[in-house]
């Protein structure tokens, strides 16, 4: 019986979409984003969005991570359905269920790797000494026990991107969503960084990759194919990390 | 999320273009320092009547010699006299209290020293009346005057004038216009009331003055206090109801004396000088304003300019609470440090300006606390605008700026 319900709750889906709609008017113009796209990922799954640009890619990234709500359709994150949500909801879902690696890191620039780590500790309202143990953790974690004083203009990309990690996963998020992690930084820089990611996925951690380039998402155990708004490929791939 | 975090982003933010940030808050340190020294130069202005009001004691008439027309021409000669003062005393009964006064300026020579000096006759109950308090010796009795004796009381400034203290003064003896006198009393300091200066006068009594000094019975003023129970007006028809009789004047004659109540005077001024006040702080409130125009526009600057930060913030969980918090706080800690500079420069100024030019000013706690908590609230009122702006930007779109 109780291995029966571990076994549910690992199945239990951290995402659901169901005929998930968004579009956009451009003059007279209606362009739809995502038109009925169904999709479930679950507990620490690792996928891969991939597909042309103007294929959805971002739009549907900005939905699971919470920044943008569906026009038509249902969205539950955790169980919680997101697309009935206000702003401080939305914002309480980022906060506590979203960690976010953007392709330009977007790190406070006036602020140490410190201080950008401890944000979304802060809107969660945490104390001070909890906060600096947090993100001191999640610093050394990938790899900048040395760096933690260092703004982000006195870091390489690399660097940067690995505090922009640490901040995403220092909330300990249901999901981490990367919005093409590696597209600033040089191939062998990247793939350091991909490592990173594997070592999450394998301790547990759910993650979702917004991609084009095939060896990143050669990472990842399910590839999903976006074409024109909606899924034209979802498979699962044989691990080879 | 907590204040502190709050107010510490703010004030980084601030820290972060140091230069701009006090350029803005020089606006506001404008501001408050023209509110609050206008406020004080107007507090003091009528800190100095409250003074004069106080000084005059209860409701005091002044009647003096008015101005005779003749054939068109005023002649101004001294109508009332002694016996007017008697019959005041005798016959009214809105009247508590009788002063006159015989007022000349004679001689007074101390050892070799000469002065001219405004010299007094009057009736012993002058200085309680005017409420003037003795300072060394005594003030002259009914029986000094009665004895027409060769008294005088001197003001304040006198023992400095002759380059001597009070204690010295008492008991030695003085000539008045040529006669001797002794000194028996100095006054306490007075003040200007407005019109000349009381601690440069002398007294003698009444009668002194009257049959030794003067040698007439024409008295230049007489002042009536108002019985307690009764109102300056009542007071008023009974002295020209009195005077008109004493003096024979017949009905449709003109009044050859007028009455003249300080107070409404005084009162008068007193609004005046109010108008005034609210005029040079509402003027100075303008600057104000002016500053406050000037912390929006560069909070409007601020959030143009780190709207990719608001994106970033809102992503990481921040709600359009804790951006609008983060951006009105920003403009409140400009306004009140604003505040605080422009109240030490406000005070300063106001300090320097009864310092060197004499003016009266008073920085009461009152407009501290109104021109601060008024600087706080210009942070809210221009701040809530750009903070609004920042707050409901779309998180992708923020995101997107650069």
């Amino acid at each position: 019986m109780s291995i029966n319900t571990a076994n549910l709750d690992n199945e239990k889906p951290v995402i659901q979409l169901e005929k998930v709609r968004r579009c956009y008017t451009m003059g007279d113009e209606t362009i739809y984003a995502l038109r009925d796209v169904d999709l479930e990922i679950k507990t620490n799954e690792y996928a891969a969005i991939m597909g042309p640009s103007g294929s959805g890619k971002s739009t549907l990234m900005n939905m699971l991570g919470c920044l943008d709500t569906p026009d038509d359709g249902s969205y539950w994150l955790n169980g919680k359905l997101v697309s009935t949500m206000n702003d401080r909801e939305l914002a309480h879902a980022r906060n506590q269920e979203i960690g976010f690696v953007f392709q330009t890191f977007h790190l406070l620039a006036r602020m140490t790797a410190v201080h950008n780590v401890e944000v979304p500790l802060i809107y969660a309202g945490m104390r001070k000494k909890e906060r600096l143990r947090r993100a001191h953790a999640a610093l050394e974690m990938v790899g900048l026990k040395d760096r933690m004083s260092h703004r982000p203009s006195e870091m390489s990309g690399g660097q940067r991107q690995r505090v922009a990690i640490a901040r995403a996963l220092v909330n300990e998020p249901s999901i981490i969503l990367a919005d093409e992690p590696t597209g600033n930084l040089d191939s062998a820089t990247g793939k350091d960084l991909m490592k990173i990611f594997d070592r999450l996925h394998a301790s547990g951690n759910t993650i979702i990759l917004v991609t084009h380039e095939a060896d990143v998402a050669a990472h990842a155990k399910r590839h999903i194919q976006l074409g024109d708004g909606a899924i034209v490929k979802d498979v699962k791939v044989a691990g080879n990390t | 999320m907590l204040f502190s975090e709050t107010l510490l982003i703010a004030l980084r933010s601030i820290r972060a273009n140091p230069f701009r940030a006090s350029l803005t808050i020089l606006g506001i340190v404008i501001g408050v320092a023209a509110v609050i020294t206008m406020v004080a130069l107007g507090n003091g202005a009528q800190r100095a009547i409250d003074e004069q009001m106080e000084a005059l004691g209860g409701d005091i008439l002044s009647i003096s010699s008015g101005n005779r027309w003749s054939h068109g021409v005023a002649r101004n000669e001294l109508s009332l006299t002694t016996d007017d003062a008697k019959a005041l005393d005798r016959d009214t009964q809105h009247i508590a209290e009788v002063v006159p006064e015989i007022s000349g300026r004679y001689q007074f020579k101390f050892g070799n020293r000469n002065l001219n000096l405004d010299t007094i006759g009057t009736s012993p109950n002058f200085a309680d009346v005017h409420r003037f308090t003795i300072a060394q010796g005594r003030m002259f009795t009914e029986g000094d005057n009665a004895s027409r004796r060769r008294v005088v009381v001197v003001g304040s400034e006198i023992p400095n004038s002759l380059e001597t203290t009070a204690a010295n003064l008492i008991g030695r003896s003085a000539a008045i216009r040529g006669i001797d006198f002794e000194i028996i009393g100095v006054m306490e300091e007075k003040g200007s009331p407005g019109w000349g200066n009381p601690d440069n006068d002398i007294w003698i009594p009444l009668n002194t003055a009257q049959f030794r000094v003067a040698g007439d019975d024409k008295i230049n003023s007489i002042s009536a206090r108002v019985a307690e129970n009764s109102t300056v007006e009542l007071a008023m028809v009974d002295i020209e109801r009195v005077l008109r009789r004493e003096h024979r004047i017949l009905p449709g004659k003109d009044n050859d004396f007028s009455i003249y109540d300080r107070k409404t005077y005084l009162s008068a001024r007193q609004g005046a000088t109010e108008v005034f006040t609210y005029l040079l702080g509402g003027i100075a409130a303008v600057s104000l304003v002016v500053g406050g125009i000037g912390i929006m526009n560069i909070m409007l600057v601020t959030v143009t300019e780190r709207t990719r930060e608001i994106g970033i913030r809102k992503a990481l969980g921040a709600t359009r609470f804790n951006i609008l918090a983060q951006f009105l706080i920003e403009s409140m800690v400009l306004c009140v440090i604003g505040g605080a500079l422009g109240l030490a420069l406000g005070a300063g100024t106001s300090m320097l300006l009864a310092k060197f030019a004499g003016w009266q000013t008073v920085v009461s706690s009152s407009s501290v606390v109104t021109a601060f908590s008024f600087s706080a609230l210009i942070g809210v009122f221009f701040g809530i605008w750009p903070a609004q702006r920042a707050a409901r930007l779309n998180p992708i779109d923020a995101l997107r700026h650069d």
